[in-house]
């Protein structure tokens, strides 16, 4: 037997984690009354933000994630909807990252981040119990414990705690970046899920302001064992500013030397024709299998990591 | 000047006219934010570590580094007198490089020597050298447990601890790497 066969051969329990989550959340969602839904991979216009690169795809791109036209969907009266399937990020490649993954985004009409957070919460507790049959994961002599506690940070409170300065009063996005990854994020509590809220209005990507506090935005990130597992958002669904970010976004990308993207006119006419009060979460699945499986690196748990990191 | 996208483990790079090699190294990305390689470097002048994340546009210095193979020859004072076997260049070395290594430096022995800007900064010596036994208390005959030792000296007043049965005029090989007594290679 080759040595590819061999390490498949290891990696089974983890291909059956994985399908029985996959099972599981398809479970939870039609259960909730939720429309599963594909959209496409390849784009023409995907959106533009500053630090995600999408890979080229002949003349269009393949999508970085699925998030406009699920937006489409919802401003054509979708009122619950989900979607897992790959997603691609050039020059994504690391133990937790993969250019190549899969993503699972579902969205909620008549909703802001604090309803969907509910929708997060009883997700990863139906998930646990069905596939791990316990609430505690364990990882690397940890257990991190799912339920009744998740903690809830600003981001506000987690920089003045431990990196010693607020990036909502002054933004400054090397700073930010680099005291998230170097302060921040190795000091968040482990021992539960944390959900690290409320960005700076410059690090909002297409969520909305919080109402009556203009420089914050409606955002948060779920953390497990200090691992970025789900971004959310009250979602922006005022056309003009959203074109705004989007023009800005290419500005930035121009000035560092990346390629500018087309504005997406369908995303952008979906805004202005009225997107209702809406959330969504995007949620890494080889990252969630990954940290089910109590596996430190994606390569524990992924079949064919090596290509995927080749490509 | 190297970019990020050269940084793997193994490479060497000068930050604050600093040489470092990258001991360790992990791509790492906040979902939105920008991509970080974050490096656990080893300080090649002074041997500590320190951790050290890079952004893409960071830009990262290319140390002058040159490495040589050199066979040792006779010491000179407070230096040592190499020679590079293919072009029988002298190069002349400070103890300050060379550090502990020296009470291990034998007659036409090869070390490999990493210079900085044209400064030798490391001396790597073979990892096992064979010295004398110049004096030590007389050695139990017949006793052959390794694990119980007395101290023993070598001709440059090294101190090392070496099995019972070892005796002044012996032979013996050393770790350079520990420091310490390996085996015996032959009877005085």
């Amino acid at each position: 037997m080759s040595g590819d066969a061999e390490h498949l051969r290891t990696l089974r329990p983890a291909l059956e984690l994985r399908s029985r989550l996959l099972r599981a959340l398809r479970v939870f969602f039609h259960g909730r009354d939720f429309l599963e839904v594909e959209t496409p991979v390849r784009l023409r216009a995907p959106a533009p933000e500053v630090h995600l690169d999408a890979e080229p795809a002949g003349d269009a791109w393949l999508r970085t994630s699925p998030e406009l036209h699920m937006k489409r969907l919802l401003a054509a009266g979708y009122e619950r909807i989900f979607q897992v399937g790959p997603c691609f990020r050039r020059g994504e490649s690391g133990g937790r990252h993969r250019p190549e993954y899969t993503l699972l985004e579902w969205y909620r009409a008549d909703a802001d981040y604090h309803d969907i957070l509910a929708d997060t919460k009883a997700l990863i507790l139906f998930l646990a119990r069905e596939v791990l049959g316990s609430t505690t994961l364990r990882r690397a002599g940890r257990e991190i414990v799912l339920e009744p506690v998740w903690e809830y940070l600003t981001v506000s409170e987690a920089f003045l705690d431990f990196a010693g300065w607020d990036p909502v009063e002054h933004f400054d996005p090397d700073r930010f970046d680099l005291d998230l990854v170097d302060k921040v994020e190795p000091q968040l509590p482990r021992e539960a899920p944390v959900i690290l809220a409320d960005y700076p209005v410059q690090a909002a990507a297409l969520a909305r302001r919080k109402p009556g506090r203009p420089s914050v935005a409606e955002r948060w990130e779920l953390y497990l064992d200090g691992i970025e597992i789900a971004n959310a958002y009250s979602e922006l669904t005022e056309a003009a500013e959203q074109a705004a970010r989007f023009e800005e976004w290419n500005r930035a990308r121009a000035a560092a030397g990346k390629p500018v993207y087309p504005a997406d006119r369908e995303f952008l006419a979906a805004l202005e024709s009225g997107l209702p009060p809406c959330a969504g979460v995007a949620l890494g699945v080889d990252r969630l299998v990954m940290l089910f499986a109590g596996a430190d690196s994606l390569d524990e748990v992924l079949p064919f990591g090596g290509d995927a990191r080749t490509n | 000047m190297y970019t990020v996208s050269d940084l793997r483990k193994g490479i060497k790079i000068e930050l604050d006219g600093v040489p470092y090699e990258v001991v360790e190294f992990e791509f790492y990305k906040p979902g939105k934010g920008q991509a970080m390689y974050k490096c656990r470097l080893k300080n090649l002048l002074m041997g500590n570590t320190t951790d050290r994340t890079f952004r893409a546009v960071d830009k990262i210095g290319k140390p002058d580094l040159e490495e040589r193979d050199l066979v040792y020859s006779y010491p000179e004072g407070d230096h040592y007198v190499f020679m590079d076997s293919r072009t029988f260049e002298q190069v002349t070395i400070g103890a300050e490089a060379i550090g502990n290594q020296k009470y291990f430096l034998v007659e036409n022995i090869e070390v490999s020597v990493l210079f900085y800007n044209g400064r030798a900064i490391q001396v790597v010596l073979p990892a096992f050298v064979e010295k004398v036994i110049v004096e030590t208390e007389p050695g139990a005959r017949g006793d052959t447990a390794t694990n119980v030792t007395k101290a023993a000296k070598l001709d440059n007043g090294y101190e090392i601890q070496v099995p019972l049965f070892i005796n002044q005029g012996d032979t013996v090989r050393i770790d350079t790497r520990t420091g310490k007594y390996f085996d015996r290679v032959s009877k005085g």
